[in-house]
């Protein structure tokens, strides 16, 4: 079995889990509304607020929901101690950290596109003018996310204050991708002509973002699961 | 477990240099436009080079743990993983000090400014991490060290398209011939007090466990 098929394998067993309790989607498209709505009670006055603001808020929910969403998927798995029995079954560690990346990724995918959806309603901004870089801006943002947030997330099962420290330990390392994703977002929402190269760069800084991050996720999460010696 | 030579050599070196530096910084001629204020600079930069080297030495220590689970690696990243938060926060304070005489404004989000920031706050994390972890957070504490250190580059360069006041370091080749003096003492002393706490927090980290394996060695024999 290549690692691909593995990964595969160990992400449609998250997709199924998560298809039959529905929970985790509910959970956080829902928790994502909310703090889309707190925004627009905090920003929406008088004026319509600037294009900065609405980019803002999409980025800013993608985090806050995504946190959220991890901290109770490994919730999940320590429940039901599902994490230690796929540390022992044969698969490799790569392959765990694979799977785990991707199905956290799908997750925020359909969050932010239902609060992308939502943001456009209550701030008038229309995303459909730039649709395509503005997904893969959300794309490569998200996938980032996740391979940072993955790794810490899987190995803070066991401490107490693990769902205080997963944003604590994620939101400074994940700040390069906030500032891409705002600023690319920016770009694209003013609808300038030079807006679309500025997101492109951008675009390429996520790709390299990533690429580091997936590489050492994968290099460390074996080390990292194995514990303390 | 003797203290060794080095060690007693850099203390004295860092106290005489902590004597002579302020002395030497009192004498250094007066800046012509930002005054006293500009005598900030004398502690300001060799704090944050101080910064950057712990966390490098944290990154280091932790990816020898990480890697070949050398705990000797675990405990150097210990010791500097703290040094790092200490001098960081002496950076984050003296650079507003002078920022708000020199530029009008106590924060600006710069490059400089802000990725130290972040930096400092990733290492602020990590002592987190280690402190309430639970179980496993030695590794995910080095784990967190490493991400952080590949992160600085990127934290950088994101900022700096964002947006730039910082001057450059090249304020240092520029520098008056009578103001490199204090400075270069400065930075030396800051360095060697690097050293010094370092080994002073790591024979600290050495009794601690050297006590560990005396207790699991009476535990033991209590068992028989």
């Amino acid at each position: 079995m290549t690692l691909v098929r593995q990964a595969a394998l160990l992400l449609w067993k998250d997709v199924v889990v998560e298809l039959r309790a529905k929970e985790l989607v509910y959970a956080t498209v829902f928790f994502a509304a909310i703090v889309i709505l707190v925004f627009a009670f905090a920003f929406l006055g008088g004026e319509r607020p600037s294009v900065d603001v609405s980019a803002g808020v999409l980025w800013v929910a993608m985090a806050l929901a995504g946190t959220l969403g991890i901290g109770r998927a490994f919730e999940r798995e320590r429940e039901g101690d599902t994490m230690r029995a796929l540390l022992l079954s044969p698969m490799p560690r790569a392959a765990i950290y694979l799977s785990k990346l991707v199905a956290i990724s799908l997750l925020m995918l359909l969050v932010e596109a239902v609060s992308a959806t939502l943001l456009s309603l209550l701030f008038g901004v229309s995303l459909t003018e730039h649709l395509l870089p503005l997904c893969a801006l959300l794309g490569l943002g998200t996938f980032g996310f996740a391979a940072v947030a993955a790794l810490f997330g899987a190995s803070l099962g066991r401490a107490r204050s693990r769902d205080v420290l997963l944003p604590l330990l994620t939101y400074p390392i994940v700040v390069p991708i906030l500032i891409a994703g705002t600023r690319g977002s920016v770009a694209l929402l003013v609808g300038q002509p030079e807006g679309l190269a500025t997101a492109i760069w951008w675009l390429k800084f996520l790709v390299v973002f990533d690429a580091i991050f997936i590489t050492l996720g994968l290099w460390v999460f074996d080390p990292i699961m194995r514990g303390d010696s | 477990m003797k203290p060794r030579l080095w060690f007693f050599a850099a203390v004295l070196l860092s106290a005489i240099g902590l004597i002579v530096a302020p002395q030497l910084i009192v004498a250094a001629p007066r800046e012509a436009t930002m005054g006293l204020v500009q005598k900030i600079f004398y502690y300001h930069v060799p704090s944050a080079w101080v910064c950057v080297l712990a966390a490098f030495v944290c990154a280091g220590g932790s990816a020898a743990y990480l890697f070949t689970g050398s705990e000797a690696g675990d405990r150097v990243a210990a010791a500097a993983g703290e040094l790092t938060v200490l001098f960081g926060l002496c950076v984050l304070v003296t650079g507003p000090l002078w920022a708000r005489k020199a530029w009008g404004t106590w924060w600006q989000w710069d490059v400089r400014l802000t990725t130290t920031l972040l930096m400092w706050m990733i290492f602020v994390a990590y002592l987190f991490a280690r402190k309430y972890g639970g179980p496993g957070a030695k590794k995910l504490a080095a784990g967190l060290a490493l991400f952080g250190a590949a992160d600085v580059p990127l934290i950088y360069l994101s900022v700096s398209i964002w947006r730039t006041i910082h001057p450059k370091t090249t304020v240092v080749k520029t520098l008056d011939p009578a103001m490199q003096g204090p400075f270069w003492t400065a930075f030396a002393t800051f360095t060697v007090l690097f050293f010094v706490l370092l080994e002073l927090r790591l024979s600290l980290e050495r009794a601690r466990s050297r006590l560990d394996a005396l207790h699991l060695a009476a535990e033991d024999q209590l068992d028989e």
